[in-house]
Formats: C-alpha cells, sequence, structure tokens
C-alpha cells in the first residue's frame, strides 16, 4: 500500500501497530478477569464522548446548572439518553476499575517488573476519584453540593494551613459559583487531560516488560525460534476478537441499566440531587456516591477529625506500597500459600462491609464495626511483609496451564 | 496450519461482524448528532411572533423580533406605493425572480400580502447588518433620485421600499420576506403562513 | 476463586439496602402507577393546572411537550390546560413572585418538575391524602406525612376533612367510602402526572430498550462464532 509507505517514512504507524497490537504478544490464557481493562478504555472514550456533547449544554453558574441539566433532559433531542449514558457511566467506571483492580491483587499484577503499571494504575484511580468528585458537583443538587462542602472541609482538618487551603480551593467561604466554575475547568478538560497522559503511560509501561497471566508465569521465558514467547498470541487479532465479546456482553449489561433502571433506586442518581442545592438546608444523610464509602467509612470510623483524614488517605496511599510490601516469590494466588488467600478474602470482604458502613449513618454498632473493618483493612498491608514470606506457597509450573 | 475452510470462515464472520457493528456504530451516531439540532427551548423562541398595526401610521415603521432577527412593519402610503413601478430599470431583481427570497404569496410589486404594509427581515442581503429606513425623499447622501428606502451602512447597499436591491451594491438579493398571515384587520402573525407553516 | 465470586455476588445485599429511607416516619401507602395510560395522564394534568400551578411551577416542563405524549393537540392544550400562559412553547411558570410566597406561606412552593423523583410517588400520593384538622396551624391543617407543612390542604373539596385520634391514625369527619375511594383514584392521577413531568422521556426510554438488547444479542451471535474462529488454532 503506497499510502501506507508514504506515512511509515514519517511517522512510525506501522511500528506502533505491530508493536503494540500485531505483534504484542500476549499471554494465551488470559480469563475472565482480563477483560477489565479494555472494558475501561471504552468507558473511558464514552465518558469523554457523552461528556463533550453534555458541555454543549451544560451552563456551570449556580443559578443555572441545576435547569440546564433538566434542560438538556428534557428539550435537547436525545439529551436523556447522553446525560443517563454519562452518568451510568460513571458508576460503571468504577464496577469496571474495581474488578481491574482486584485482578492485579489475584495474579500479582504489580509484583516486579511490572511495579510501575501498578503505580500509574493507582495515579489513574486517583484522577479518577477527584474527576468523579468534582462531576457531581456540576449538577448542582442538594447531594452535590452538600458532598462537596463535607469533602472540601477536610482540608480544614490540615494544621495551620487548613482553613486557608479550604478557602482557596473554594474560592470562597462557603462551596459557591467560584468552585463550581472551577470544579467545571477541572472536571472537562484539565483532569480528563491528566487522565488520558496516565492511560499512555500505564499501556507503555505495561508493553515494556509484557502482560502477566492467571498463572504468573512469565511468558517471555520461553521462546521459539523466531523469539516469540511459546505461550504468547498476538493481541490483535486473537484478543481484539475476544474483547469484542467482552464489549459486548458489558454493553448488554450496561444497557440493562441505561434503559430501565439508570437511578439503581438511589445509587446512581440520588434521590436528593433531584432537589436543587440549598446552601441553608442540610439533607437529613449526606452520603457519598457508592464507590467513595469504602474510604469514607474508614474516615467516619476515626473519633479525630484530623487523623480521620489521615486515615482515609492512608487507606489510599497503603494501595502503591503493595509492590513492596508482598514478599512473596509467587505471583498468581493459584500458587499462593493458606496465609494470603485468608489475608485477600479478610481484605475483599471488610472492603465490601466498608463500602455498606459508608452508606449509614456514624453511629453506635455501625461506628463500631467500621473500626473493626478499618482495622482488618490495614492488617492486610500493614502484616503483608510478615505473612507474605512465611507463607507455605505452591510450586509455580514453567509453563502457562 | 490453518486451511481454506477456516480463512472463508473468518473472513466472512469477519466481514459480517463489520457490518453489524457498523450498523450499530451509525445508530449510536444519531443520537449525538441531532443533539446539535435546535432543541425544544430554541424552537419556542423561535415560535411566530404576533404585531398589532391597529396603532400604525402611514410612513411610520416598527420592528418586531422573530428567530433573533429584526422584522420591519411598515404600512406605506399610496404615493410611495406609485414610485415602486418606476424603479424597476435600478434594481437587481424587480420582479422577485429568486423565490428564495420571499414566499410565493409575497411575488408581486409591493411584496406583500397587503399592498400598504411591507413585512421584511430588516437584515442586508451582503453580510447581515442592519439597514436604516430612510423614508425621505432626495436626501443630501443618498441623492436627488432617491425616492425612500433603506440603506446599509456597512457597505452601503440600497433597497427600495419593497425590499428589493438597486443594481450596483454589494448586496446581492432582495431583503427576506418571512412567511407570515393575517390574523385579522390589524393583527398578524409574524413566522407562519396561513396554512401554519413557519 | 469461587469463594471471591462469592463475595461479590453478595454485593446485591446492597441493593437491598435502604440509604435514602423516606425522612416520614410514617408508613407509605403503595400506588400503582402507569405512565402509558394517557386519559389518566389527562386527568391529571387537568387536576395539576387547576389546583397547582396557582402556586407551584414545574418550569422545566413546556406545554406543547405535554400536549404530544398526552395526545392533545396545541389547540386542546391551549383551551383546556392554559392558564397561566399563552404560548404552548411556554413553560409552566406561575406569576407569583418569591418574596410574595416566602411572605404569604412562609417558604416559597418548590418546583415540581422533579418532585417525584426527589420525594417518590408513594411519598407523595400517601402526603396528598394524610392533610388533617388541626387547631394549632395558622392554616388550620396540618399532615401526617410532613409534619407542619407551610402547604394548606388546596383538595379539601375533593376529599373533606380528615381528624387524627390519639393512635396518629386518621378518620374522615364528613364524606363516605366512595368519595374517600374517588379522592384516591383522583390522587392517583396527579401522582401518575406527577411522575410523567418528572421524566418525561422514560416512555420513550423504556420504549428502546429492548431494540437496544435485541441488537447485543444479534451483533453476540456474529462475534462469538468470530472469536472461536480465530481461537481455534489457539492451544
Amino acid at each position: 500500500m503506497r499510502l501506507l509507505e508514504w506515512v511509515d517514512a514519517r511517522f512510525p504507524a506501522s511500528k506502533l501497530w505491530n508493536e503494540h497490537l500485531a505483534h504484542y504478544y500476549a499471554p494465551k490464557n488470559f480469563n475472565f478477569w482480563y477483560f477489565f481493562g479494555a472494558l475501561a478504555l471504552l468507558i473511558l472514550a464514552l465518558q469523554i464522548v457523552t461528556g463533550i456533547f453534555l458541555t454543549m449544554h451544560y451552563k456551570p453558574d449556580t443559578e443555572l446548572a441545576f435547569a440546564s441539566v433538566e434542560y438538556i433532559m428534557r428539550d435537547v433531542e436525545w439529551g436523556w439518553l447522553i446525560r443517563y449514558l454519562h452518568s451510568t457511566g460513571a458508576s460503571a467506571f468504577f464496577v469496571v476499575i474495581y474488578l481491574h483492580m482486584f485482578r492485579g491483587l489475584l495474579y500479582g499484577s504489580y509484583k516486579k517488573p511490572r511495579e510501575l503499571v501498578w503505580i500509574f494504575g493507582m495515579l489513574i484511580y486517583l484522577a479518577l476519584m477527584a474527576e468523579a468528585f468534582m462531576g457531581y458537583l456540576l449538577p448542582w443538587g442538594q447531594m452535590s453540593y452538600w458532598g462537596a462542602q463535607v469533602i472540601i472541609s477536610l482540608f480544614g482538618a490540615i494544621p495551620y494551613i487548613g482553613e486557608g487551603l479550604a478557602l482557596w480551593i473554594r474560592g470562597d467561604f462557603v462551596v459557591a459559583d467560584a468552585t463550581l466554575n472551577r470544579f467545571f475547568a477541572f472536571h472537562v478538560i484539565a483532569v480528563p487531560l491528566v487522565l488520558l497522559g496516565l492511560v499512555v503511560a500505564h499501556i507503555i509501561a505495561l508493553h515494556e516488560v509484557g502482560s502477566n497471566n492467571p498463572d504468573g508465569v512469565e511468558i517471555k521465558q520461553v521462546k521459539d525460534d523466531e523469539g516469540i514467547p511459546v505461550d504468547g498470541i498476538a493481541f490483535h487479532p486473537y484478543y481484539s476478537v475476544k474483547d469484542l465479546v467482552g464489549v459486548i456482553v458489558f454493553l448488554f449489561i450496561f444497557s440493562i441499566i441505561l434503559f430501565y433502571m439508570p437511578e439503581m433506586g438511589g445509587w446512581f442518581l440520588e434521590k436528593d440531587n433531584f432537589i436543587p442545592a440549598d446552601p441553608l438546608k442540610t439533607p437529613e444523610h449526606i452520603v457519598p456516591l457508592w464507590y467513595f464509602t469504602p474510604f469514607y467509612a474508614i474516615l467516619r470510623a476515626v473519633p479525630d477529625k484530623l487523623f480521620g483524614v489521615i486515615a482515609m488517605g492512608g487507606a489510599i496511599f497503603v494501595l502503591f506500597l503493595i509492590p513492596w510490601l508482598d514478599r512473596s516469590p509467587v505471583k498468581s494466588i493459584r500458587y499462593r500459600g493458606p496465609l494470603f488467600k485468608v489475608a485477600l478474602t479478610i481484605f475483599t470482604m471488610s472492603f465490601l462491609a466498608l463500602g455498606y458502613l459508608g452508606t449509614q449513618p456514624a453511629t453506635g454498632l455501625y461506628t463500631l464495626m467500621a473500626q473493626v473493618f478499618s482495622i482488618l483493612y490495614f492488617s492486610f498491608f500493614l502484616f503483608m511483609p510478615f505473612y507474605t514470606a512465611i507463607d507455605k506457597d505452591k510450586p509455580v509450573p514453567h509453563r502457562v496451564t | 496450519m490453518t486451511n481454506t475452510v477456516d480463512v472463508d470462515k473468518r473472513r466472512f464472520l469477519t466481514n459480517a461482524t463489520t457490518v453489524v457493528g457498523g450498523i450499530g456504530a451509525i445508530a449510536v451516531a444519531i443520537p449525538f448528532i441531532s443533539s446539535l439540532s435546535p432543541s425544544a427551548k430554541a424552537q419556542a423562541a423561535g415560535a411566530p411572533v404576533a404585531v398589532d398595526i391597529s396603532k400604525l401610521a402611514i410612513g411610520q415603521m416598527i420592528t418586531a423580533e422573530w428567530r433573533g432577527k429584526p422584522v420591519w412593519v411598515l404600512r406605506r402610503s399610496e404615493e410611495t406605493l406609485a414610485t415602486l413601478p418606476t424603479l424597476v430599470s435600478e434594481l437587481r431583481d424587480p420582479d422577485s425572480d429568486n423565490t428564495d427570497q420571499q414566499p410565493d404569496y409575497c411575488k408581486n410589486p409591493g411584496r406583500s400580502i397587503r399592498d400598504d404594509i411591507l413585512v421584511v427581515v430588516g437584515i442586508c442581503t451582503h453580510l447581515g447588518c442592519s439597514p436604516t429606513h430612510r423614508p425621505e425623499l432626495a436626501p443630501e447622501d443618498l441623492g436627488s433620485d432617491w425616492k425612500g428606502g433603506f440603506f446599509c451602512p456597512c457597505h452601503g447597499s440600497t433597497f427600495d421600499l419593497a425590499g428589493r436591491v438597486y443594481s450596483g451594491v454589494p448586496a446581492p438579493t432582495n431583503l427576506v420576506v418571512p412567511p407570515y398571515h393575517y390574523l385579522s384587520e390589524n393583527q398578524l402573525l409574524i413566522g407562519e403562513d396561513s396554512q401554519g407553516v413557519a | 476463586m469461587r469463594l471471591t465470586l462469592g463475595l461479590l455476588l453478595s454485593l446485591t445485599a446492597f441493593f437491598a439496602s435502604p440509604a435514602y429511607a423516606a425522612s416520614s416516619k410514617v408508613a407509605l401507602d403503595n400506588v400503582e402507577l402507569d405512565l402509558s395510560d394517557k386519559a389518566s395522564l389527562q386527568r391529571g394534568a387537568k387536576i395539576f393546572m387547576n389546583y397547582c400551578l396557582s402556586c407551584h411551577s414545574a418550569s422545566y416542563m413546556r406545554y406543547n411537550r405535554m400536549g404530544k405524549d398526552l395526545g392533545l393537540s396545541d389547540k386542546q392544550v391551549k383551551e383546556s390546560l392554559m392558564f397561566a400562559s399563552d404560548k404552548v412553547g411556554d413553560t409552566m411558570t406561575v406569576a407569583m413572585r418569591p418574596e410574595d410566597a416566602k411572605k404569604w406561606f412562609g417558604v416559597v412552593p418548590p418546583d415540581l418538575s422533579v418532585i417525584s423523583r426527589a420525594r417518590g410517588t408513594d411519598w407523595l400520593y400517601t402526603y396528598l391524602r394524610s392533610y388533617y384538622l388541626d387547631t394549632d396551624k395558622p392554616l388550620g391543617t396540618n399532615n401526617l406525612v410532613f409534619t407542619d407543612v407551610g402547604m394548606p390542604h388546596v383538595l379539601w373539596q375533593e376529599q373533606g376533612y380528615l381528624r387524627k385520634d390519639s393512635d396518629n391514625q386518621l378518620h374522615a369527619l364528613t364524606g363516605d367510602q366512595e368519595m374517600a375511594f374517588e379522592y384516591s383514584m383522583m390522587i392517583r392521577d396527579l401522582v401518575n402526572f406527577m411522575a410523567y413531568i418528572g421524566e418525561p422521556s422514560k416512555i420513550e426510554r423504556l420504549a428502546l430498550g429492548k431494540w437496544v438488547l435485541l441488537y447485543l444479542v444479534l451483533f453476540f451471535f456474529v462475534a462469538y462464532p468470530l472469536k472461536k474462529a480465530f481461537w481455534e488454532d489457539v492451544h
């Protein structure tokens, strides 16, 4: 193809295609847990496209914002669909990301030489949480307003600089028009640019060392005469066609939610957010969106404002350290000893329990349970250097199974 | 290792998947592209405008707003109507042959439903400025032959009191006559003709 | 492996937990709504225009959109349902100024466009049937679902008055079972209409869903064989 040759002489089109798709050799034993990276990329694209179209009609002004969302829902052709795609997409993004991260824990995808893949991934997770938090202020409903008010005032807990910092973030004495406008700027362009850059870095780091797999076996150790891993298959066409099927199944579930229950009983679109923001009236229960609730539970479990913030931050920060806390030479849970399996089970149950507790009022038994599960959550990491070192791991096969 | 049956199956399935996927892609694109069309709010704002001409004196002009544009409603005198045929040789399109510029019921010498009332969009067909109403005869800047009309200050285009463009000016076409009709003797509705077509 | 999947399935427990229990301590009556029942919606629209729109706006809802969805022509909408505006493309706003409203009622009557999504239809249905006489209140009435509400019992002529006994139960002072039943039906129509204006595109959304799912099933039945065809030579 003459045109392709012309381009290749000036831009590494074929080289990129081969290095990252047609001749990128991924392990042949990817299972269900390996769909979520591609799905995350799909959802990122969805959110960007729907976000662009929403920005054409949305107005980032406290007097106009709530009305502009209803304008999109009613007066803009197909506006309701674009809005629901974006709101359902936001929750879907976190479902996919949590499953994607869980895969990492299952198969030791964070271990050498993939520590940077994990670090970039954690940074994406942080950026995503910031993006979702700021996006949620934009409809300017009661939950938008009060959720933002509570979370920003957390910054006030920092000694000495806290109050000034919170004031600077808000641009006003309370969450106000200035806050809305800057969150809009961050949500629409600043954080998406950062997200895109991080995703590119994440994939480049992955492709540099090659993908892990459910057996935790390094496929590059056994290559054929042409230097191709014997347990590897070209990403394109094998994983492009497989991921297509995964995408279709995902879209099926996604569409059921989108068309039949976009509010998801108040979990994806909170009821209180259909009331315009009122700075003089706080709702009875301020609950962050479901994907933040585990960390919210940890925050409230600690009876001190500053230490609560530190604990919440710590809960996220400690995830960054896993590549160095895990002392086991074994990557995949398939060959790990009983200690890690028990620890991971307890961690998962704690995370889910904390998620539930984050939706409930912070009183009595709920607080006690949140404290217990917070301790269990942190124990997974704190004791990891010990139990992974002494764990009775099973022998790891030479080739994938 | 792959035999011909294999390859044919792959090619068929690849094509089938591409076709089905392509249909889906187009179906998904439609809502996004449609969302750019005028919303219900824009359409409501673009709704027809009623104008009351009971107090409109001869020679007086009022400006209504329709779809964000100025629409002039001018009551013409008998003398003015008499001048219109005399200008034919100086005009680019005296018979309103360009059907894009007015509804068929206004393809007449006065370019209006009623001879005495001119309804015309007050936007110069050159580059969009709004011309000034110059009803006076023979003013200094427009010359002794000026029988009254509209003068656009941006690039000097001129139109007569039926909105017809003079030859030799930058504007290419007559002023646009919007669809309109009379609800009663003194009430006209700009933006919709009598069949309810906008 | 199975353990972790089982754990994930327990996520379904979340969907059962009512994080947003209604703020009223009163048990809410359940109302069955049918957004495809155009006759009911038309009746509800009439009630809404007659009783509600004088104080409450529904400023995100356009008259002509309502007409189209309810099967009414622009002319019919103008003649029987428009008292506050005269252009059928207008939104349902009211003339009452917020300052006056605050003075007269203590609070600005909230816009009702999305109230059904904020409060829920069961809440609205129960609230509108739970007014009772209360001599302690300036307006003479109170509400079991919304204590000390600033809104008067606008529909008293249709329901008659109720009183509250020591058990917090409401009893009718006037009218009979039939009147109570007719009133409930009327409120059902009104709440149906309020559910409709809360999300006018819901009908379209529900209708479109099955086609999208059907398409995806069709797509699956070419994409999956395609995957199998390629993966034949992976062992």
